[in-house]
């Protein structure tokens, strides 16, 4: 093998390494290579147990951002989202914090209002619903308390 | 040392055994490390050689694609075979494509193809380099004032690094294509569900981890097999001794590694 042509061969193998690295993270891992444009709001919750940061946040079952940090404000949680910016939510939009199936992951369900202002980056949203726990909602049910 | 303690000679004589072989494993791990350190530092310094390091990729990697190729396609095949199974047990084979997915980019990627690696190209390392030793070919680079550590050993260190981490890429897709067939095309699981539950359950930490994993291997592999090569005993048979504890001690150090590195990763 003359040395042309284990250079050729390298340059082969790299790049299919290189393709396999690229599916990994891009495909799989969610790396956002050309940054796809998107804007901060946050949204105050009473409580967030089972949300993480990183999980998705879907509008009519539509992924339309994620979660970028959650941090604790006063007694309330205070969730930091990021939404593409071809999505625009108006001032009166409802974040709640639902999971998949029952075991499932938790992530933000958002329903659109129907104010025409919309929330500029940066805004929060006033309407939020905190999980359903389920833990207490089965002590309401063994004590009568859900009819 | 035996008359003068009369009676107790036989358990000094246990004990200085044992304090024999600590100083010998601790002299030899010494010799380990300052041999890795050389050849890291003979990589930093001129005459930089590519070409060397190219024709090593070519050894390591090139060479052993067929191989891994074989390897993950199997592993990701019986993955989904056997992971089907349990799911099945409580009706969520829908989570078959994450289960084959985070099995094989956490974990039996960098393992199975450092493993694999270690025994086609490790092994080939420490002989290649053994016989140089034994035949004096070492001894004529040193009289040629040629350093015989970085020609030698460090473009084989520095073209694992490059090499095996991507064969390591290269080990994970393929181990999800070979579950792809097992899961989807035998067991008719949908292939949105296998592919969209992977893409949602699969975080930048899993893949980031489990390369962080495969450079760690890539290293112990090349220096150990070099290491054991470059300080072979006497003859052919001190090459075969070396060949053998190379790929032992590196299969050894990548298992109980993973398990180390597995703690503090993630």
């Amino acid at each position: 093998m003359s040395q042309r042509d284990i250079e050729f061969s390298v340059g082969i193998f790299v790049l299919i390494g290189i393709l396999a690295l690229g599916y990994l993270s891009i495909q799989l891992g969610g790396l956002d290579l050309f940054g796809n444009s998107s804007y901060k709001i946050g949204a105050k919750f009473s409580s967030v147990t089972g949300l993480r940061s990183g999980a998705s946040i879907e509008m009519a079952g539509v992924k339309v951002g994620w979660v970028d940090k959650i941090a604790l404000d006063g007694e309330e949680a205070l969730v930091t989202m990021r939404i593409n910016d071809s999505v625009e939510l108006s001032h009166d939009s409802i974040a709640s914090i639902r999971t998949k199936g029952i075991l499932g992951d938790k992530y933000i369900r958002l329903s659109q209002g129907g104010s025409d202002k919309i929330i500029k980056p940066g805004g929060l949203i006033r309407e939020t619903e905190p999980p359903i726990d389920i833990e207490k909602l089965l002590g309401e049910f063994i004590y009568g308390k859900v009819k | 040392m035996d008359s003068r303690l009369g009676s107790g000679s036989a358990v000094a004589g246990g004990i200085s055994a044992l304090g024999r072989q600590t100083l010998d494993l601790v002299s030899e791990m010494g010799r380990m490390a300052i041999f890795l350190l050389f050849a890291v530092w003979c990589l930093i310094l001129p005459p930089w050689r590519p070409s060397l390091i190219v024709k090593q990729i070519n050894f390591i990697g090139v060479g052993s694609l067929s191989i891994v190729i074989l390897t993950s396609l199997f592993t990701g095949m019986v993955l989904a075979l056997q992971g089907f199974y349990t799911l099945s047990k409580f009706g969520s084979e829908g989570l078959l494509g994450p289960a084959v997915a985070l099995s094989l980019i956490r974990e039996l990627g960098p393992v199975l193809s450092a493993l694999v690696i270690a025994g086609r190209a490790g092994s080939a390392m420490a002989a290649e380099i053994g016989i140089m030793v034994i035949t004096e070919q070492v001894d004529a680079l040193k009289t040629m004032a040629v350093n015989p550590v970085q020609r030698l050993v460090s473009p084989r260190i520095a073209a694992g690094i490059i090499a095996i981490p991507l064969l390591t890429a290269l080990f994970d897709v393929v181990g999800i294509f070979g579950g792809y067939l097992i899961g989807v095309k035998l067991l008719g699981l949908s292939g949105g569900t296998y592919l969209g539950e992977m893409q949602a359950q699969v975080e930048m930490l899993d893949i980031t981890g489990g390369i962080w994993k495969s450079l760690v291997f890539a290293i112990l592999v090349t220096w150990v097999c070099c290491y054991k090569g470059y300080h072979c005993g006497h003859g052919a048979e001190g090459v075969g001794r070396a060949t053998t504890s190379a790929v032992v001690l590196s299969t050894v150090l990548i298992l109980v590694g993973d398990y180390v590195l597995t703690s503090i990763l993630f």
